[in-house]
């Protein structure tokens, strides 16, 4: 349940990613953010204007592909990390249909949580999806070394599929953004690499039971969602 | 007297104001029938716009260089044609080179402010001090004229001479065209002079003869007469009914618009949504209740 008071003293806290995994998310993060920025300016007249953050037009169009491995490479990390832990499971269904529920932010009647809800896999799966499109459709019009290896008529479906990914990555990356801002302490997992044990009981109940459950009640570690 | 930003009548990635005074239409006719494949058109070319290609190889083929390339704008085209109606074979030679079309391809898919114009006498030109060296134009043209150089990565053309026009000359191909096949002058004119010739080649057994500008984009302002003119494609590829392609009007139309529409209405769903259902906040009872788990733990 949502309420106004202010965010509780952390009873203890639960270490949610280990470094390795937040440096591989803030490299993934970033290189989707200038990829988002200066696609976004290549995409629409009237965003041009954002290649000056790139030095100019051509900068902006020579630096974009080369962002774009990073993040292909950023990702191919982060997947091999979370894959197993964003696996379909018993509960993903309900999660799903009690939308509502979730974002009247009234989880408690639901099915205690793994690691990850159905929507963070959502997340998880199409971003999976949309950077495969994304990097094949971006080698087929990365014109300066690859225009030999395919047609015009490919380098138009192409740029056409690599543009509606482009803008579905964008949306999915506001919804996960977005949800991060909304529900309070999520950030300390990318900040801190922990939670609250109050966070990971209300959003995650199961993980959390599952990572506290074999250890004492010292504060020892507990598995990161890795 | 100059073209300048006052003849403009469209701009790349950006609109221009009607102008107040729009200048005649102009066209190159070509007349594949009196060409004689000596390619001054192609030296002149080369010699005007001061290109530098580099020593071309044989191909086997009288066509030298093979392709158009960021410094061989124009070329002529050479195609050994077996007329199936007459047994005859039939030596087709066609001026390769931007066609100056009404509705542009490349520009309409050109990402980069001003990088491609067209002016009111239907000249499309390319200003690389504006070109990105993205290669949509590529994309977007549906005859296969602009070549991305790799010297500078930016995209060139023919400009139609568009320095020589606009001081009342012809462009350098037509002028040192020995046999007139390459003529200049308003598009009325050269329509009414291509009327002539084709009267001429029908009356010579050509009853096919004919121009192509071609109506799917818009008409254009390279035009050719062709004995042939029921199928333009055994003049090396010419296109029967050149059209921007549907994938890049969905491209540069419906999924430009779209998209940032799209991605707005995610931003403000994000906005609104917080606003109506506040912050999902961790309360002091997720904490005692966490606390207690752990003790049992």
């Amino acid at each position: 349940m949502s309420n106004a008071g202010p965010t509780p003293e952390a009873s203890y806290r639960v270490t949610r990613y280990t470094t390795a995994a937040r440096l591989n998310h803030m490299v993934t993060a970033a290189s989707l953010v200038l990829l988002a920025v200066s696609g976004m300016a290549l995409f629409h007249p009237s965003l041009f204007f954002l290649t000056g953050l790139f030095g100019g037009g051509a900068m902006a169009r020579e630096i974009h592909p080369w962002i774009g491995v990073v993040l292909f490479f950023g990702f191919f990390g982060l997947f091999f990390r979370f894959w197993k832990a964003n696996l379909p499971e018993k509960g993903d269904g309900e999660w799903l249909k009690s939308g509502g529920a979730v974002l009247g932010g009234h989880e408690e009647n639901l099915t205690e949580i793994g690691r990850y809800n159905a929507g963070q896999k959502l997340v998880f799966w199409s971003m999976s999806a949309l950077i495969l499109v994304l990097i094949a459709s971006g080698l087929a019009i990365w014109d300066e070394y690859f225009f030999q290896y395919t047609s015009i008529d490919t380098k138009r479906i192409a740029v056409l599929a690599h543009a509606i990914a482009a803008i579905v990555a964008i949306c999915v990356w506001i919804i996960h953004l977005y949800a991060a801002i909304w529900v309070r302490g999520t950030m300390d997992a990318m900040t801190k690499g922990s939670v609250t044990g109050g966070w990971a009981w209300r959003h995650h109940r199961r993980w959390l039971r599952e990572s506290i459950g074999g250890k004492s009640a010292d504060g020892g570690n507990v598995t990161p969602a890795e | 007297m100059a073209l300048t930003s006052d003849d403009l009548i469209r701009r790349s990635a950006s609109s221009v104001p009607a102008p107040a005074t729009k200048l005649p239409e102009v066209a190159k006719l070509i007349d594949v029938s009196k060409c004689i494949g000596c390619k001054a058109c192609q030296s002149a070319c080369i010699e005007w716009n001061d290109l530098k290609p580099a020593v071309g190889e044989n191909s086997g083929s009288y066509q030298n260089p093979p392709d158009l390339s960021p410094d061989t704008w124009t070329l002529m085209k050479f195609t050994e044609w077996d007329n199936p109606a007459t047994g005859n074979l039939e030596w087709l030679i066609r001026k390769d080179g931007c066609m100056h079309c009404s509705d542009p391809g490349c520009l309409k898919a050109c990402p980069a402010p001003g990088a491609i114009v067209q002016y009111s006498n239907g000249i499309v030109d390319f200003v690389h001090e504006n070109c990105i060296g993205c290669g949509y134009c590529v994309k977007g043209c549906p005859f296969n004229i602009p070549r991305i150089s790799k010297v500078d990565e930016k995209a060139y053309k023919c400009t139609l001479c568009s320095d020589r026009v606009s001081n009342g000359q012809g462009p350098a191909c037509a002028k040192s065209c020995p046999t007139q096949a390459i003529v200049f002058g308003t598009k009325e004119d050269m329509k009414k002079h291509a009327d002539k010739r084709i009267a001429d080649l029908k009356s010579r057994g050509f009853a096919q003869a004919g121009l192509y500008d071609p109506a799917g984009v818009g008409g254009t302002h390279v035009m050719y007469v062709l004995h042939h003119a029921d199928q333009p494609e055994i003049y090396a590829g010419l296109p029967k009914n050149p059209a921007i392609s549907a994938v890049v009007e969905v491209w540069k139309g419906a999924t430009k618009y779209a998209g940032l529409a799209v991605v707005g209405l995610a931003a403000a769903a994000g906005f609104v949504h917080h606003l109506v259902a506040g912050a999902n906040r961790v309360t002091r009872e997720d904490e005692e209740n966490a606390a207690k788990l752990k003790e049992k733990a």
